[in-house]
C-alpha cells in the first residue's frame, strides 16, 4: 500500500475509537502514568514544597541533585571509624514495614482455614462469610479508634484486651500503644482480625470451589484421610491461589496503607517511631516537612521494592505452582 | 465434624465481632463511664439522687453494725467522705429515711442502673466544635458536625464512582473490542501502574495541586482518584469473555461501535459493572490518604478525616468517639449487605483473572 493510505487508514482505526478511548486516556496519562515518572524526576531533585509566587520562583525552587538523595537516603558514611548510615531513620522504618509484614503467613494461613471451614456446605455459611468481610469494609478510621479503645492501659483504666487477659490470669498485660515492644505486635494483632476474613478467605473460597469432588472422592475410595487429602489434592490445586494471594498480601504489607491510618491515628508514629512505616515516613516528609524531594526518593525506593518482589515472585513463585 | 466446624466458625465469628459490639456498648455509655473496670458490656452507671441541689451516688449499706435486723436492705446517698467514713443519708426503707450515718466504705456496695445514652448519637451528630459556614458550595449554610462531612463523601464518592464507571467501561470497551495502533502497548502501561504503590502518584498531583492552588477544592478530591487503571483492567478482562457472535451479528445488522457498547456490551456487564461500582465505591468512601493530603479546610473534608479530626478534639470522650464511629460506619455497612455478593463475585473474579 502507498505511503499515504497507510497513514490515512491508521488514523481511520484510530478514530473510531477516540471517544472511547480518550476521556479515560486522558486522565489516566494525568493522574497516573505521568505522575509515576514525575515522582522518579522528583527524587532527582531538591524540591522544597514552599509557596510560590510565578513560574520563575518554581524554577528555582527545584534543583537538580542527582543521586543525592538515594546517597543521603540509603548510603553509609564513616565517623568516629565506624560505619553510620546517613539516615538510620529510613532503615529502622523499613525494619518496622518488614516486621509488620511478619503477620502475613498467619493470617494467609487463617485465611485457608477458614475458607476450609466454610467450603464445608453448612447452612447459614453466606452469615459468617459476611460477619468475617465486615472489619475489612469498615472505615479504617473507626476501626483504629475502637482498636485504640480496646488496647487501653493507664494506671487507673484498663482497656478491653487488658481486662480479659488479666482475667485469664495473665497479671501484667503490658501497655501495647505505649511500649516499644509491643506496639508493633499490638498491630499485627488487629492486622490479623482485620485480613483473616477478608479477601484472602474470599479468594481461597473461590478456589476451594473450582476443585472437583471426583478427586476427593477418588482419594477417600483409596483411603486417604483428611489431611492426606489437604496435602496432596487441595494445597496443590490452590496453589495458583496461594501464588495470588502470596503477591497480593506482600505487595498490600509493602505499602501498608492500613498501617498508615493506624500509625497516624493511634501512635501517632510512635512510641519513638517504634510504629512508623515507610509509608508514614514518606508522609512525614512530604506534608510535615515540604522534602518532596526526599520523599519522592524514599518513595522510589518503596517502589524498587515492589518491583523486586514482583519480579522475583514471578520468576521463582510460579516453579512452586502447580497448574492443572 | 459439621458441629466441630460450626463451633470454630462461631468463635471465630464472635471474634470479629467483639470490637464492634464494643463500639455499640460503648456509644450508649454515661459520660465518665466509657472507661471502666472492670470493662462492662451493658452500659449501666451508679444511681443518683438530687440532695439539695447535688447529684448524690446511691449505694446499699450492707448490713452490720448499726443494723439491728439486717435482713433490711438499707438504701442510702453517699453525702461526702471524710477520715472518719462515709457520710450517708438514708433513703429506704421508710422508717429509716432521713437518718444520717457515718459508715465505712467497705459496707457499701454501689447501685447501677442501666441506661442507654441513645442521646449520645445526636451529641456526636452535632459535634460542637465544627462549624461551618458556606459549606458545599453554599447550599449548606452553617452547618454543624457531621452533616457537613457526609455531604462531602457522598457528593465525593457519587463523583468518583460515577465518573470511574463511565470512563472505565469506555476506555475498556476499546481496548477489548476496537483495534487501533498502539493498543496492546497502552494497554500493558495501563497494567503496569496496578503495580505502582500509590503514594508514588500521590505525591506529584499533591505538588502540582499544591502549586496551582488547587488544594482544598473538591476538583482535586474528585478527579485524581478517578483514573486509576483497575477499572479499566477488571472490565477489559470481562469485556473479553463476552462472545463475538452478539456483536458480529449486530455489526451485520449496521450498528455502530457505540450502540454495540450501549447495547451489546453494557446489558451483559451488569455483574461486573455492578462489582466495579461497589468497589469504588466502598474504595472512595473510606479513602483516608488522598483526602487526608489533599483537604485541611474544616468545610470540605470526607468522613474519614472528619471522624479523626473529631477523635482529635474529644480525645477523651470515648462515648462520644464510639457514637460517631457508629455514624460514619452505618453506610458503608448498609451498601456492603446489599452488594456483597457483587464484591464477593467480583473478588473471585479478579483473584481468577489475575
Amino acid at each position: 500500500m502507498p505511503a499515504g493510505r497507510k497513514a490515512k487508514s491508521r488514523i481511520s482505526a484510530v478514530l473510531p475509537a477516540l471517544p472511547f478511548l480518550l476521556p479515560n486516556l486522558l486522565g489516566f496519562l494525568i493522574f497516573t502514568f505521568l505522575p509515576v515518572l514525575a515522582c522518579f524526576g522528583l527524587s532527582l531533585t531538591d524540591y522544597r514544597l514552599a509557596p510560590i509566587a510565578s513560574l520563575r520562583d518554581f524554577r528555582e525552587q527545584i534543583r537538580f541533585v542527582g543521586l543525592g538523595n538515594f546517597v543521603r537516603l540509603l548510603g553509609f558514611g564513616h565517623e568516629a571509624g565506624r560505619l553510620v548510615a546517613n539516615d538510620p531513620e529510613f532503615w529502622r522504618y523499613l525494619g518496622n514495614t518488614l516486621f509488620l509484614m511478619l503477620g502475613i503467613p498467619i493470617s494467609i494461613a487463617g485465611s485457608l482455614l477458614l475458607a476450609l471451614l466454610l467450603n464445608q456446605r453448612l447452612r447459614g455459611v453466606t452469615i459468617f462469610r459476611t460477619v468475617y468481610f465486615l472489619p475489612t469494609v469498615s472505615s479504617a478510621v473507626a476501626v483504629c479508634i475502637v482498636w485504640k479503645w480496646i488496647l487501653y492501659q493507664q494506671p487507673n483504666d484498663v482497656g478491653l484486651l487488658n481486662s480479659m487477659l488479666m482475667s485469664i490470669g495473665i497479671v501484667h498485660p503490658p501497655d501495647w500503644l505505649g511500649s516499644m515492644q509491643w506496639a508493633k505486635p499490638a498491630f499485627i494483632i488487629m492486622v490479623l482480625w482485620l485480613g483473616v476474613g477478608g479477601y484472602n478467605c474470599v479468594l481461597y473460597l473461590a478456589g476451594l470451589q473450582g476443585v472437583p469432588q471426583e478427586l476427593y472422592e477418588a482419594a477417600a475410595l483409596d483411603g486417604a484421610g483428611s489431611w492426606a487429602r489437604l496435602r496432596h489434592i487441595t494445597w496443590p490445586l490452590l496453589s495458583p491461589t496461594t501464588f495470588f494471594v502470596v503477591t497480593m498480601s506482600v505487595i498490600a504489607g509493602l505499602q501498608g496503607s492500613f498501617l498508615f491510618t493506624a500509625a497516624f491515628l493511634m501512635t501517632g508514629g510512635g512510641p519513638a517511631g517504634a510504629t512508623t512505616t515507610l509509608m508514614l515516613y514518606i508522609y512525614n516528609y512530604a506534608l510535615a516537612w515540604h522534602q518532596l524531594g526526599y520523599a519522592a526518593a524514599i518513595a522510589a525506593v518503596l517502589f524498587s521494592l515492589v518491583f523486586s518482589f514482583t519480579l522475583i515472585n514471578w520468576r521463582y513463585g510460579q516453579r512452586l505452582v502447580h497448574y492443572q | 465434624m459439621g458441629l466441630v466446624a460450626y463451633l470454630a466458625l462461631t468463635a471465630v465469628g464472635v471474634t470479629m465481632l467483639v470490637p464492634f459490639a464494643w463500639m455499640l456498648s460503648t456509644s450508649l455509655k454515661a459520660p465518665g463511664y466509657a472507661v471502666e473496670f472492670p470493662p462492662r458490656w451493658i452500659p449501666s452507671e451508679p444511681a443518683t439522687v438530687e440532695i439539695a441541689g447535688r447529684t448524690c451516688k446511691v449505694a446499699v449499706v450492707v448490713g452490720g453494725a448499726f443494723l439491728p435486723r439486717s435482713s433490711q436492705e438499707v438504701r442510702a446517698a453517699i453525702l461526702r467522705y471524710s477520715p472518719e467514713g462515709v457520710h450517708v443519708r438514708v433513703l429506704s426503707p421508710p422508717d429509716r429515711a432521713g437518718e444520717e450515718l457515718t459508715v465505712s466504705e467497705d459496707k457499701l456496695r454501689e447501685v447501677r442502673i442501666t441506661r442507654l445514652h441513645w442521646e449520645n448519637y445526636g451529641q456526636a451528630w452535632r459535634a460542637q466544635g465544627v462549624r461551618v459556614r458556606d459549606a458545599f458550595f453554599g447550599l449548606v449554610r452553617q452547618a454543624d458536625g457531621f452533616l457537613v462531612f457526609y455531604t462531602n463523601s457522598i457528593f465525593v464518592t457519587i463523583c468518583i464512582t460515577l465518573g470511574t464507571v463511565f470512563t472505565s467501561s469506555l476506555a475498556a470497551f476499546a481496548f477489548a473490542r476496537l483495534r487501533f495502533p498502539g493498543r496492546d502497548a497502552i494497554f500493558l502501561g495501563y497494567l503496569a501502574t496496578l503495580m505502582v504503590p500509590a503514594i508514588v502518584i500521590m505525591l506529584p498531583i499533591y505538588a502540582l495541586l499544591s502549586n496551582l492552588r488547587l488544594t482544598n477544592t473538591y476538583a482535586a478530591l474528585i478527579f485524581p482518584p478517578m483514573f486509576s487503571a483497575y477499572g479499566t483492567f477488571l472490565l477489559r478482562q470481562f469485556f473479553m469473555t463476552i462472545p463475538r457472535e452478539l456483536e458480529d451479528a449486530a455489526i451485520i445488522d449496521g450498528a455502530s461501535p457505540f450502540g454495540v457498547y450501549r447495547h451489546i456490551i453494557l446489558p451483559l456487564s451488569k455483574p461486573a459493572l455492578a462489582t466495579l461500582t461497589t468497589f469504588v465505591f466502598l474504595h472512595s468512601w473510606n479513602d483516608f490518604l488522598w483526602p487526608l493530603m489533599v483537604v485541611d479546610r474544616l468545610a470540605l473534608k470526607t468522613l474519614p478525616i472528619g471522624l479523626a479530626h473529631f477523635q482529635d478534639s474529644y480525645t477523651t470522650e470515648y462515648h462520644l468517639l464510639m457514637a460517631a464511629s457508629v455514624i460514619v460506619m452505618i453506610p458503608v455497612l448498609i451498601v456492603f449487605l446489599i452488594g456483597q455478593r457483587y464484591f464477593v463475585r467480583g473478588i473471585a473474579l479478579s483473584g481468577m483473572k489475575g
